[in-house]
């Protein structure tokens, strides 16, 4: 694996790498269609959010962490496809589908980013699954937004990323926080 | 001889999918055998006769590769069929895993046709 080729990140460089990473996704294993939205920039959320929350770190010459949002509903329709397995609520099964495939699509995303920023590992998934929760990383950097419409419910892919050595320092002792 | 086959992966999810697969292949399965990571697939496999072995990479407390390196070291297990199956795509785990001793390597995400296409090249 060569080095880091690059010191930023193209914006449209990792949108259309999560896009083909997500669409491929969809395509193989959820036998559903996506369609990618226009990407947007975020800092913090603003504002508690409900739903199910899926986040896995990256680590190497880069850093950072990519997340997956959506509703209670479009994770029972998301897993359902997936298990070939009706599911009407946010159960176990569920949480570990969705885990599983925030894993995949970033672990696609992930695969193909390694040829411009150096080899980089990922983490073994963490899902959030309730109502009035907010949830922030460590890293002060933008978080690149790319919402997909499934059937007119929203999933959002996102990443936040930076050179290793260039990483603000935390402003805590978890690298995720939930309120 | 129908085949006693060990799934090993941290995700219940890929196990039940990967269940789903092997009952569609021409393969004749006796039964599936499911750990959650490397150390549980060494426990069974000292217990039950394994005849096949689909593993990820990336799990906790002991990961595939780990796995694969303790199936290797034992003479017993040397030959068994060992397929990769996990979201690391890069050449370099590639080549790891082969160089390791891996009977074949399936990039998440798959298609049932690729993982039957990798059994079959396996010669079970």
């Amino acid at each position: 694996m060569s080095a880091p080729t690059i010191e930023r990140l193209d914006e449209s460089l990792v949108t259309d790498t999560l896009c083909r990473a997500t669409l491929e996704v969809f395509g193989t294993m959820l036998g559903m269609d996506a369609v990618a939205g226009q990407h947007f920039t975020e800092r913090a959320p603003q504002h508690p959010s409900h739903g199910l929350v899926a986040l896995i770190g990256m680590a190497g010459a880069w850093v950072g962490t990519g997340a997956i949002t959506c509703s209670a509903e479009l994770a029972c329709k998301l897993s359902s496809n997936f298990l070939m397995t009706e599911f009407a609520s946010v159960n176990d099964e569920v949480l570990d589908a969705m885990g599983e495939l925030s894993n995949i699509i970033i672990g696609n995303f992930k695969n193909e980013m390694e040829t411009h920023v150096g080899p980089l590992g990922l983490s073994i998934p963490t899902v959030i699954f309730g109502r009035n929760f907010m949830a922030r990383s460590a890293a002060e950097n933008d978080w690149i937004v790319v919402p997909f419409d499934c059937g007119g419910e929203i999933m959002t892919v996102k990443i936040c990323m930076a050179p290793r050595e260039r990483r603000p320092a935390p402003r805590g002792n978890a690298p995720y926080v939930v309120e | 001889m129908p085949l006693d086959v060990l799934i090993v992966d941290d995700s219940s999810a890929i196990r039940k999918i990967l269940q789903r697969v092997l009952a569609q292949t021409d393969v004749a399965i006796n039964r599936v055998l499911e750990a959650g990571d490397g150390n549980e697939g060494l426990e069974l496999l000292k217990k039950e006769k394994i005849n096949l072995v689909l593993s990820d990479i990336n799990m906790p407390n002991m990961d595939g590769l780990q796995f694969l390196t303790a199936i290797r070291a034992n003479d017993e297990w040397k030959d068994l069929p060992v397929l990769m199956i996990t979201t690391e795509g890069s050449q370099a785990k590639v080549l790891e895993a082969a160089h390791l001793g891996a009977s074949g390597y399936v990039r998440k995400p798959f298609t049932a046709e690729q993982i039957k296409e990798k059994l079959a090249a396996i010669h079970l």
